[in-house]
Parts: structure tokens; sequence; C-alpha cells
């Protein structure tokens, strides 16, 4: 199907927003445009980081999500209490896919569930106490943890419990660190805020920890790799192109990172971000404060990993810059040969997006680069300067949609007829019962690497056999099935 | 009185970050910009206006301020 013009791209939006009734109509109308590229401000065409409408299904999380299961999840050798009912911690349990190397139960704790199980005393009476006797408890249990954090969920901002007593005191005890973060899950309107309050707890409990002391040995070509989960082992095919072209990866935030990390990441010279939605905070706190610089990078993809690599070697010596050709030059042979066997299978084929905070315009160079063309994407919980680093990446007259509802989502995806589409796992089996084929991007369908020159090649063979498989052909959609003779049949089964 | 995040980017224009409202604008101008005296009136890209209580000194970018917003904007 030919792509839609700019007039029907519109018409296709107010149709959409038909169904609702006037003042949710007006509130979602700022929500979906139709992407300009000569705008320079988003502004101008979405608004974003509103509260949800209620009544219509976001896909949005919560504070506690954003500060528990993306920033402070993945630091490893940390053990992280869901402070609070059970159920938070356990639900999100390991979901992410934040690999790790490390004994988990000895000297890690990614894929754990710590809680302290909130009862009905520990409302009525707070829940103080027992959050002191858990960090004892962890530290018989688990001595070799680096440190405690202490996510908040809902009740514990609601009956007022002085978590960061208990934390000052149980430091002073057993001499780690231990963060009370306020994430409680009702602050804010999405898991946004979550990555905010998370930022800003590293910068007032873990940042400062090693100011003053020169004992760590500093090179010219310290980085930190800012905002890479390791969803998948992303990280890991980040940090050898980094480490090829000659710079030392001193600290990973926070995929298979740990504590000590962190605290030397203020030592480096250049922060590099990736996923600038959730860690930009620290980033800048970080250049106001130790006068770090900061650049954001993009590994999907080998022209927008060659143009990251070039970007980021700009602002070293000639060494790096020869390093990065070097690495550039030495990948070449794979990913042209990745290009040349999947682009001919996925040519001309069209995407739709609906991820979180940085993909749904990261990805979109990896598939244009396998000759696929990106004609919708939206956030669930990014701001303003996200959309604002959006438009120059999509096309023409293409939809932006943010924090689409499951009903819009269907309705674009009915009438722009997609032949993939990349987002959530709520989203997943409606459109797979569609008969369209679908990509989990948050989690990459339980694959990966995507990151880098290694994750690329797994990123193109992911979407060919998503695309060309041949069970698409026997999925008929409900209202185009004929009348079917089995009926009675059935009926009388 | 929103606390602006300023910083020099590549081309060594003032770089304007309000975290609260995500609005990252080029100043397009500053009323005071020399090593004496710095502050003053700065318009930024978009058309909006804020003021700076100016300083006898070049601020060390980046740094946090307290801006005053002078007009309504759009």
């Amino acid at each position: 199907m030919a792509a839609l013009t700019r007039e029907e791209t519109e018409a296709l939006i107010q149709e959409v927003l038909e169904v609702y009734p006037e003042q949710a109509r007006k509130d979602r109308a700022k929500h979906l445009a139709v992407n300009d590229q000569s705008l320079e401000k988003s502004n101008k065409c979405i608004t974003s980081n509103r509260k949800s409408q209620p009544g219509t299904m976001t896909i949005r999380g919560c504070a506690y999500a954003g500060s528990k299961g993306v920033v402070w999840g993945p630091i490893k050798d940390m053990i992280h209490i869901s402070h609070g009912p059970v159920g938070c911690g356990q639900y999100s349990r390991a979901g992410r896919r934040n690999y790790y190397v490390g004994t988990t139960g000895v000297n890690t704790f990614g894929t754990m569930n710590f809680t302290s199980d909130f009862q009905e005393k520990d409302i009525v009476f707070g829940g103080d106490k027992k959050l002191a006797k858990i960090m004892h408890e962890i530290e018989q249990l688990f001595p070799l943890n680096k440190g405690i954090s202490i996510q908040s969920e809902c009740p514990i901002g609601l009956i007022g419990d002085d978590i960061e007593a208990v934390a000052k005191k149980a430091n002073k005890e057993i001499g780690k660190p231990v963060v009370p973060v306020r994430c409680e899950g009702f602050r804010g309107v999405s898991q946004s805020l979550g990555h905010h309050i998370a930022n800003d707890a590293i910068r007032d409990w873990v940042l400062e920890n090693r100011d003053g002391d020169e004992s760590f040995p500093t090179t010219p070509y310290d980085v930190a790799v800012i905002g890479d989960y390791n969803i998948g082992g992303d990280a890991w095919a980040s940090r050898t192109l980094l480490e090829e072209m000659g710079l030392r990866v001193v600290a990973q935030w926070s995929g298979d990172g740990t504590i000590a990390e962190m605290e030397k990441t203020p030592k480096v010279k250049l922060n590099l971000i990736h996923c600038y939605r959730s860690m930009n905070y620290i980033a800048r706190h970080m250049e106001e404060k130790y006068k770090i610089p900061w650049i954001e990078y993009n590994f999907f993809g080998p022209t927008k990993i060659a143009e990251s690599l070039r970007k980021i070697a700009a602002l070293f010596d000639e060494t790096i810059q020869e390093g990065a050709e070097r690495v550039i030059a030495k990948y070449q042979s794979e990913y042209d040969a990745v290009i040349a066997k999947y682009k001919p299978r996925l040519l001309g084929k069209r995407v739709m997006l609906y991820v979180g905070g940085l993909r749904p315009r990261h990805v979109i160079g990896a598939y244009e680069d396998l000759g696929m063309e990106v004609v919708g994407t939206g956030y669930e919980f990014g701001h303003n300067d996200d959309y604002d680093r959006t438009i120059k990446e999509m096309g023409n007259a293409t939809l932006i949609y943010d924090d689409v509802t499951g009903y819009e989502f269907e309705e674009f995806v009915k009438r722009v007829k997609p032949d993939l589409i990349g987002s959530g796992i709520k989203e997943k089996y409606i459109f797979q019962k569609m008969g369209i084929p679908f990509r989990q991007m948050h989690s990459w369908d339980y694959s990966g690497p995507y990151h880098g020159y290694d994750g690329f090649a797994i990123f193109a063979r992911d979407m060919d056999m998503t695309l060309n498989n041949p069970c698409w052909k026997q999925v008929k959609v409900p209202w185009k099935k004929e009348e079917s003779p089995n009926v009675a049949v059935a009926a009388g089964a | 009185m929103p606390s602006v995040m300023l910083k020099k980017n590549a081309e060594g224009k003032l770089v304007f970050y309000v975290p609260k409202k995500d609005l990252e604008e080029v100043a397009e101008s500053i009323e005071f910009d020399s090593p004496e005296k710095w502050g003053g009136e700065v318009l930024l890209s978009d058309g909006s206006k804020y003021y700076f209580e100016p300083v006898n000194a070049q601020p060390d970018f980046p740094v946090t301020l307290r801006a005053k917003r002078l007009d309504s904007g759009d």
C-alpha cells in the first residue's frame, strides 16, 4: 500500500478521534500529529508528558517502575528492596532481562526479588522497624552485597514512613551505602518521573562518595556508558566497540553495572548517553559539578554506529579517531554481508513503532539500513525534548503519537497497514491476532543484543524471521473470514 | 523564577535548559556578555525572554542560575 499523504494522515487522526467525548477528544488531539520535518521544535505540533485520560487504555508504567525497574534494578551488586506490598516487585521481577556477570544470590542479585512484604499492621503502625530489621537480615544472609537501595512503593508515601532516617542509621551500622529512593508509584504521570527521582537519589547518595579521593588511576581516554541497561547483552556489544577504538570504559550505567563503577564515574573524561530520557539528568548534573561533557550516541544499525563512533572520536585525539576508523573498517565486511543477505528480503517493508523513551527514534536508522521504512512512531513517556530529536529522524507526513491509547493504536494500524509492528508485550497478541507480524522492542522478544555491529546481525535476522515467517499466510483476521461451514458442527459438539 | 541550567554548545553559543519544562533553547542575544559584566535580558531562539541579575564576571559554565521570565511567551 502506498504511503498516506499529509491530508490523508490528518483525516485519519480526525476520524480516530471522533469516538471520544468532546473533552477527551480535545485532549487527545494534542498528542497526535503528522510529522513535519521543517519544524525545529516539537511543541508546535505535539504535547507530551501529560497525565493520561481516565478511561483510555494507556500503556504507561509508574515511578516505581522507572526507578526500580529501569535505573536501580540492573545495578547488580546492590540489593534493591521493593519496600511495600509484595506484588510490585514480584510481578516485575527479572522482566527486563538486564544481563549481568556474577553468581546470583552470592555476589550479584539482579534477578532476585527483595521485599518488605507489607501487611495490614505495617500500614497501620508504620514499616520503619521492619525495614531496619530487613537490612540486618540482608547483611547476615548476603554478606557480599555492596549496598542496599530502598525502592518505595505507593503506601510508603501515603503513610509517611521516614525511610531516610532508617537508611542513615543502617548506613552507620553496616558501613555500606544505603540509598532511600522516594519513587512511590503515584508520583508523576509515567515512569519518567521515576527515572528523574532515581537520578536524583544517585546524585545525593552515591556520586559524591569518592570526591577528594584520587587513588583511582585515570587515563585521558576514560569514558562512562550511561543509559545502557544491557538488555539481552546490549551494553556488552556496545562496550567492545568503544574499547576496540581505544577508549577505556570505566562505568556502565546501569546494565551489568556496580556501585563502585558509579562512584568512579565523576573521574571520567566524557559521559556517553544512550538512553537520553532516563539518564540525561545525572549527565547534566555531572557536567555542572565535575565539568564532564556528555554526548548522545546511537548504536543501532551500521550507519548510526559509524556516525556515533566518529562523533565520539572527534572529542579525543588522533589515536582514538584512527581507532574509530579502524573499528568501522574492521566490521564493514560483516555488516555488508548482513545487509546483502537481509535487505532483499525486507526491502520496502513498513514499520510502526511504539516504545518507551529512546527506541522510537534510535532504531529508525537500523530499519533504514535494511531498506525498511518507519511510518509511525511514538513514546510512552517521552518529553518534548525527545520529540524535538524525533522530528528530523522521521519521514514527512508520518504519524507521531504520544501516550497512544489501545484503541487509537489499533485504528492507526488498521488504516496504515504496516508490515511489522514493534512495541511491548501488552500490544503483541492483539496485533498478532490481527495477522500482523510483531516484535517486542522493549525486551527484544527474548533475543538480543541489538546494539553494536554484533547486535545488528541479530536484529536483521529477527526482523526477517518475524516478517517472512510463513505462519502469517495462515492467519486470517476474523472479520475477513468467510462463513465457516463448520459452525453447525461446532455448535452440535 | 525557574532554575535554568546554562552551558556553551560546540559553537560557543549559550544553551538554555529548564528541566521542569523540557525547554532546551539556544540564546540569541544576551544584554551583557563581556568578561566584566554578564547577565541582563536574554532572548531565546523561540522568542521568549528571560532576565538574569547581572554579575561582575562571566559565570563558570555550565552552571545553574535563577532567571526571571519577562514575557508570558506563547
